[in-house]
C-alpha cells in the first residue's frame, strides 16, 4: 500500500465527458491494496466506464462485502453512495437498496471467497430475483487477505505459492449464473481494459442482473508459475469468445456487420451492445449453447472471456413484483406512510 | 518507435527542462533540494560550479529556466528559480575555504580583454590550473556591463564586488584603466592565448530629423546608464521618453524615476506581444507607474529655440497572421509627445575598432567576429571570443557558458591538444528508493501558488538610487517555494523485461502520462495515449517490447510531476525513480582526463 495520496493535480488537457467531468472526478481514495493488484485495474476500468457513460457520480451506489475486492469501492466514485456490508451479505443489502430506490446504478463488488463460499446462498438468490445491478466478482482464486489459501474458484491442479496442489473442482460463477437464469453474464480480465471497459458499460446499462466474472490476479499470493490465475497464465490461455462493443443511444452504428457473426442487441435505454463472434460455436443468445461451450472450453483449459450470455427480455425484480415506479425517497410522506385509517383497512382484510 | 535510448545523457537531460534551458546547465532541482534542506552554502557552491555568479544571477539573470519550467505547463506560473538562487547566495556561510585555490604556475600566459562576466568566468576556470592571467579593462573598475549597465537598485555593488573578488583572489591580475588600442600590438606580446570578452559596447543610434539639434537632450541608453553608475550623471528632465522596449529600456526608465523624472514613457513601435523585455522586468517597471505606449514609431525630434521639446511619432497598425507574425504594417496618423529628454534603448552592436583587419581575425558583414560555435576560437589560432563579443548581445548566463567552453579550448590550445576533441556530456543515475514507500526526495505534489518576492514600498524605494527594490525571499518564504519544484531530475526509469502489464502505473498516474499500447510511429502513438500528447517539444519515452503481450510502455514526458507513484505502485520495480546527474565537463575535467590516444 502507499501512504501518500494521489495528488489532485491533473493533466491540463484532460478530456471532459458530456456532463463536463474529467475521468479524475470518477476516482476515489488511494488504494491500500498490494502494488500490482488486479483489483486496482478493475477499479481503473470502472472509473473509465462510468466516465465514458457520463453518469453523474451521485447516481451510483457501490456495495460490497468483505475481502480484498470488497475494499475497492473506496477507490472509485468518491461522490457516490456506498455500503460495505458483512461477509457475503452484499446481495441482501443490494436487494434492499434497489427495492427502495430503483433509479440508481448499483455496482456490487465481490470476490471469489465472498460470493462463492460464504455468500454463495446470497449470490444465487440475487440472480434468481434478477435484481437490476452490476455484480462484479474480482476472481483471483485465493484468499488474499488471509495469506493465499485456495478459494472455491481455484482450478483443480493449480498450485499454491508454497507448492500445494488444489484437489477440488472450481465453481465457475458464469456457468452457475447462466444456470440460474441470469440475464447478462460476461467474463473479463483485469489486464485487458480494452475488453473490460465496454463490458462494464454494457453491464451498467443492462436492465436486470449483470454478472461480470473478472480474472484479477493476486500479485502477492497467486501470480507464480503453476497458478492458473496469474497474469502470464491468463494471457496465454485467454480465449475471447464474444467481443462486445457498447454503443450509446446517441451514436449511430456505422460499421457493417456480417449476419451470423455480428449482432446488435438493443438495451432498454436505447443504447446498443454490438456483439461480435470470435468463437463461431458460441451463441450468446442461447443459454444451452453458451453453457455447453463454456464447459467444453473449460475442459480444454481455456479461460473463455467476453459477453457469454445476454437476454434482454426478462423482467427485473421491480417488474415482477409490480412495485411503484417512483423511488421511495421521491414519494410524498402520505404515500409512504398513508396513516392509521389505511393501516386499519389493511388489517381488517386479515381478520 | 524504437525504444528510447536513455544511455544518451541528452534524453534525461531534456526532461529536466530548467537545466536543459540553462545555457550553463545549472543543476536547478539539485540546488533547490539543498535549499529545502537549509544547506545554503552547498546550494551556492553547486550553482557556482555551473554559473560562477550565483549572487549576481540570482538577481539579474535572464532566467531561460523559468519559461521552460514544467510547473508552468501544469499551472500558470513556474517555480521562482531565480529568486531561490538568490536565497542561497544571501544565506550562505563564508565559502572562502571551498573556493578553488590558485594552481601552481604552469608557465602559460593568457590575456583576457574586458573585465566583464565573460573574461572573469574564463579566469575562474583557468586560474586554478596555474595559468598566468592578465585581465585588461579600459574602465577603472571591473564588472563590465554588470556594473555599468545594471542599475544598483537591481544589483547592489557589494554583491558584484564580492563575486568578482572571489575570482581575482584565485590569482588573476586585473589591469584597470588599460584599454587595448591595438590587437596587433597585443598579439606581439608574450601571451600564449588571447580571450576577447569585451561585450557589445556600442548602443544603437537613431538618425531621425532633429537628432543633431537635440543632441544635448538625447542619450544612448547604455552610455547613459554607465554615466549614472559612475555618478557622472545625477539628474534628468521631468518628462522623459525612452525609445525601445527591451531590458535596457526598463533599466533606463526606472533609473530616470530615481534621478528626478516624474513622467516617464516607454515608447514601443509594436504591440506588447513583440516586446523584447522580459515579462518580469516589464512588471517591475509598471509597478513603478511607468507608461508603456505601444504602436508608436519615432519619426522626428522636435526642437524649438535650440532645445528639444518633444518627439513626433507615427501611429502604427499591424496585420498579424495566425502564427502571431506581423505580415503588414500601416501608418494611421501622427502625434507629438512633449518631453525634456529622450533616451535611446533600441539595441547594441559589437565594436572592434581596435582589431586590425590584417591579422587573420575575420568579421562577417554585421561586423561580428567569425567564431567557432563549439570552440569559440576566431579565425586566428589562439584568439578566442566569448560573451556578447562572440555572437552579439545575449546575457550573462550565456556569456558564462561561452567562457566555460572557451576556457576548455584555451587550455587545450596551450597544452598542445586538439581543441575539437572534447569530453562529451555524461550522466549518472542513482535509485532514489530508500524503503518500500520512502524516496530520497520530497515527492508529494504541493499545489501552492508561486510565492511572491517582497518589494521595498513605492514610497521608500526612490529615496536613493541604490536601494535594492527586491528584498529576496526569507528562508521561510523560500521553504514554501522550494516545495513547488517537481524534482524533474528524479527520473522515471523503466525496465521493460520486468513489467507484468498489471496497469497499476497507468491507473495511478495523476497526470495520465502513461499508456501501454501497440507500438507505432510517433505521430500515430501520440493520438493513442491516455491523455492528449500535443506538446511536440516534449519527448515520448518508449520501452522495448513488453514480455507478455509484446505491446510497449509509452510515457509522455510533458506534464509528469515526478511524484513517483508509478514506481511506488509497481509490483516488480519495472519503474524506478532515479536521480539523474549531468556531467557537463569544464576545464578542470578536461585537465583531469588524459587526452584519448588516436586508435588507428
Amino acid at each position: 500500500m502507499s501512504f501518500m495520496s494521489k495528488p489532485t493535480v491533473r493533466h491540463p488537457k484532460l478530456p471532459v465527458n458530456d456532463i463536463g467531468l474529467t475521468v479524475r472526478d470518477y476516482e476515489g481514495g488511494m488504494s491500500t491494496l498490494c502494488a500490482g493488484c488486479g483489483h486496482d485495474s478493475v477499479t481503473g476500468a470502472l472509473v473509465q466506464a462510468a466516465f465514458e457513460l457520463s453518469i453523474p457520480t451521485h447516481r451510483f451506489a457501490k456495495l460490497s462485502g468483505i475481502g480484498c475486492s470488497s475494499k475497492t469501492p473506496a477507490y472509485f466514485l468518491r461522490d457516490s453512495h456506498g455500503f460495505n456490508s458483512t461477509h457475503g451479505r452484499m446481495p441482501s443489502v443490494a436487494t434492499g437498496a434497489n427495492s427502495a430506490n430503483r433509479d440508481l446504478y448499483y455496482i456490487g463488488v465481490s470476490g471469489d471467497g465472498d460470493s462463492l463460499s460464504i455468500g454463495m446462498g446470497q449470490f444465487v438468490h440475487a440472480i434468481r430475483r434478477n435484481i437490476n445491478m452490476l455484480y462484479l466478482i474480482e476472481n483471483n482464486g485465493v484468499y488474499g487477505l488471509t495469506k493465499g489459501q485456495f478459494s472455491a474458484a481455484a482450478d483443480k491442479g493449480s498450485k499454491a505459492k508454497k507448492g500445494e496442489t488444489n484437489l477440488q473442482p472450481p465453481i465457475d460463477p458464469c456457468q452457475t449464473a447462466i444456470t440460474l437464469g441470469a440475464t447478462f453474464v460476461a467474463r473479463g480480465f483485469s489486464g485487458d481494459k480494452d475488453q473490460l471497459v465496454p463490458l462494464l458499460k454494457a453491464g451498467m446499462k443492462h436492465r436486470g442482473f449483470g454478472l461480470i466474472d473478472i480474472i484479477s490476479p493476486c500479485v502477492t499470493f497467486n501470480d507464480h508459475e503453476g497458478s492458473t490465475k496469474s497474469y502470464a497464465y491468463t494471457r496465454e490461455h485467454f480465449n475471447l469468445a464474444i467481443a462486445a462493443n457498447f454503443v450509446p443511444p446517441v451514436e449511430e452504428i456505422t460499421a457493417k456487420y456480417e449476419e451470423g457473426t455480428s449482432m446488435p442487441v438493443k438495451l432498454h435505454d436505447g443504447s446498443t451492445i454490438v456483439l461480435r463472434k470470435i468463437d463461431q460455436d458460441f451463441d450468446p443468445m442461447d443459454r444451452i449453447s453458451a453453457l455447453r461451450n463454456l464447459q467444453e472450453n473449460a475442459e480444454a483449459g481455456e479461460v473463455t472471456t467476453g459477453l457469454l450470455y445476454i437476454d434482454e427480455s426478462q423482467p427485473e425484480m421491480h417488474e415482477v413484483d409490480n412495485t411503484t415506479k417512483t423511488p421511495l425517497v421521491d414519494l410524498d410522506y402520505s404515500q409512504v406512510c398513508p396513516g392509521n385509517d389505511t393501516l386499519q383497512k389493511i388489517q381488517s382484510r386479515y381478520r | 518507435m524504437r525504444p528510447t535510448d536513455t544511455s544518451n545523457p541528452d534524453y534525461f537531460h531534456k526532461v529536466v527542462d530548467c537545466q536543459y534551458a540553462c545555457p550553463a546547465h545549472t543543476d536547478v532541482p539539485g540546488y533547490i533540494r539543498l535549499i529545502a534542506q537549509g544547506r545554503f552554502t552547498d546550494a551556492y557552491m553547486l550553482n557556482r560550479k555551473a554559473n560562477v555568479f550565483p549572487g549576481i544571477l540570482g538577481r539579474v539573470c535572464d532566467r531561460p529556466c523559468e519559461p521552460a519550467c514544467r510547473r508552468g505547463r501544469i499551472e500558470d506560473n513556474p517555480v521562482a528559480i531565480c529568486r531561490l538562487k538568490r536565497v542561497a547566495a544571501d544565506n550562505r556561510d563564508d565559502i572562502s575555504a571551498l573556493l578553488p585555490k590558485p594552481g601552481p604556475g604552469n608557465g602559460k600566459k593568457v590575456a583576457l580583454l574586458g573585465a566583464g562576466c565573460a573574461s572573469l568566468a574564463v579566469a575562474n576556470d583557468l586560474a586554478p590550473l596555474g595559468y598566468e592571467l592578465t585581465i585588461f579593462e579600459k574602465l577603472d573598475v571591473a564588472g563590465g556591463l554588470m556594473r555599468s549597465n545594471i542599475p544598483s537598485f537591481r544589483l547592489p555593488v557589494e554583491v558584484l564586488d564580492e563575486e568578482i573578488q572571489m575570482i581575482l583572489d584565485m590569482g588573476a591580475e586585473l589591469k584597470t584603466g588599460h584599454p587595448i588600442e591595438s590587437m596587433k600590438d597585443l598579439l606581439e606580446q608574450d601571451f600564449d592565448a588571447v580571450f576577447v570578452g569585451t561585450g557589445a559596447p556600442r548602443g544603437k543610434e537613431l538618425n531621425l530629423p532633429g537628432r543633431q539639434e537635440a543632441a544635448a537632450n538625447v542619450f544612448i541608453g547604455i552610455d547613459w546608464l554607465e554615466s549614472v553608475a559612475f555618478e557622472h550623471t545625477e539628474s534628468i528632465g521631468k518628462r522623459v521618453l525612452i525609445i525601445g522596449v527591451g531590458n535596457t529600456a526598463m533599466d533606463c526608465c526606472r533609473t530616470s524615476l530615481r534621478l528626478g523624472a516624474d513622467e516617464v514613457k516607454v515608447m514601443a513601435r509594436k504591440p506588447r506581444a513583440f516586446f523584447k523585455a522580459s515579462d518580469w522586468e516589464l512588471e517591475d517597471a509598471e509597478e513603478e507607474n511607468i507608461d508603456i505606449i505601444v504602436n508608436h514609431s519615432p519619426k522626428e525630434f522636435v526642437v524649438k529655440n535650440g532645445k528639444l521639446t518633444g518627439m513626433v511619432f507615427e501611429l502604427m497598425e499591424y496585420d498579424v497572421d495566425n502564427n502571431g507574425k506581423i505580415t503588414d504594417q500601416h501608418v494611421t496618423g501622427e502625434t507629438t509627445i512633449s518631453c525634456d529628454d529622450v533616451i535611446l534603448a533600441i539595441g547594441q552592436d559589437n565594436a572592434f575598432p581596435w582589431v586590425e583587419n590584417d591579422i587573420g581575425i575575420e568579421f562577417d558583414k554585421w561586423e561580428v567576429p567569425v567564431v567557432d560555435e563549439m570552440t569559440f576560437q576566431s579565425t586566428r589560432e589562439g584568439v578566442f571570443f566569448g560573451g556578447d563579443a562572440a555572437f552579439g548581445p545575449k546575457n550573462i548566463i550565456w556569456a558564462v557558458e561561452h567562457s566555460h567552453q572557451a576556457a576548455i579550448s584555451i587550455h587545450k590550445y596551450c597544452q598542445g591538444e586538439d581543441i575539437n576533441q572534447r569530453l562529451p556530456d555524461g550522466q549518472t543515475l542513482d535509485s532514489a528508493k530508500m524503503g518500500i514507500h520512502e524516496w530520497s526526495y520530497s515527492n508529494t505534489y504541493d499545489g501552492s501558488e508561486r510565492t511572491l518576492v517582497p518589494h521595498v514600498s513605492l514610497t521608500e524605494r526612490f529615496k536613493q538610487l541604490d536601494i535594492e527594490v527586491e528584498l529576496g525571499f526569507s528562508p521561510e518564504l523560500a521553504a514554501e517555494e522550494v516545495e513547488r519544484c517537481l524534482n524533474c531530475d528524479i527520473q522515471t526509469v523503466f525496465t521493460a523485461n520486468l513489467c507484468i502489464e498489471c496497469d497499476a502505473c497507468v491507473d495511478v498516474c495523476p497526470v495520465d502520462c502513461l499508456t501501454i499500447t501497440e507500438n507505432g510511429d510517433e505521430a500515430d502513438l501520440r493520438t493513442r495515449l491516455t491523455a492528449p500528447a500535443e506538446n511536440l517539444a516534449q519527448d515520448l519515452y518508449v520501452s522495448a517490447e513488453l514480455p507478455q503481450t509484446k505491446r510497449v510502455m509509452v510515457k509522455d514526458e510533458d506534464v509528469c510531476v515526478h511524484c513517483g507513484l508509478c514506481a511506488e505502485r509497481c509490483p516488480t520495480a519495472a519503474w524506478d525513480m532515479q536521480k539523474f546527474t549531468l556531467h557537463h565537463p569544464h576545464t578542470r575535467d578536461e585537465a583531469d582526463t588524459p587526452p584519448a590516444r588516436d586508435v588507428a
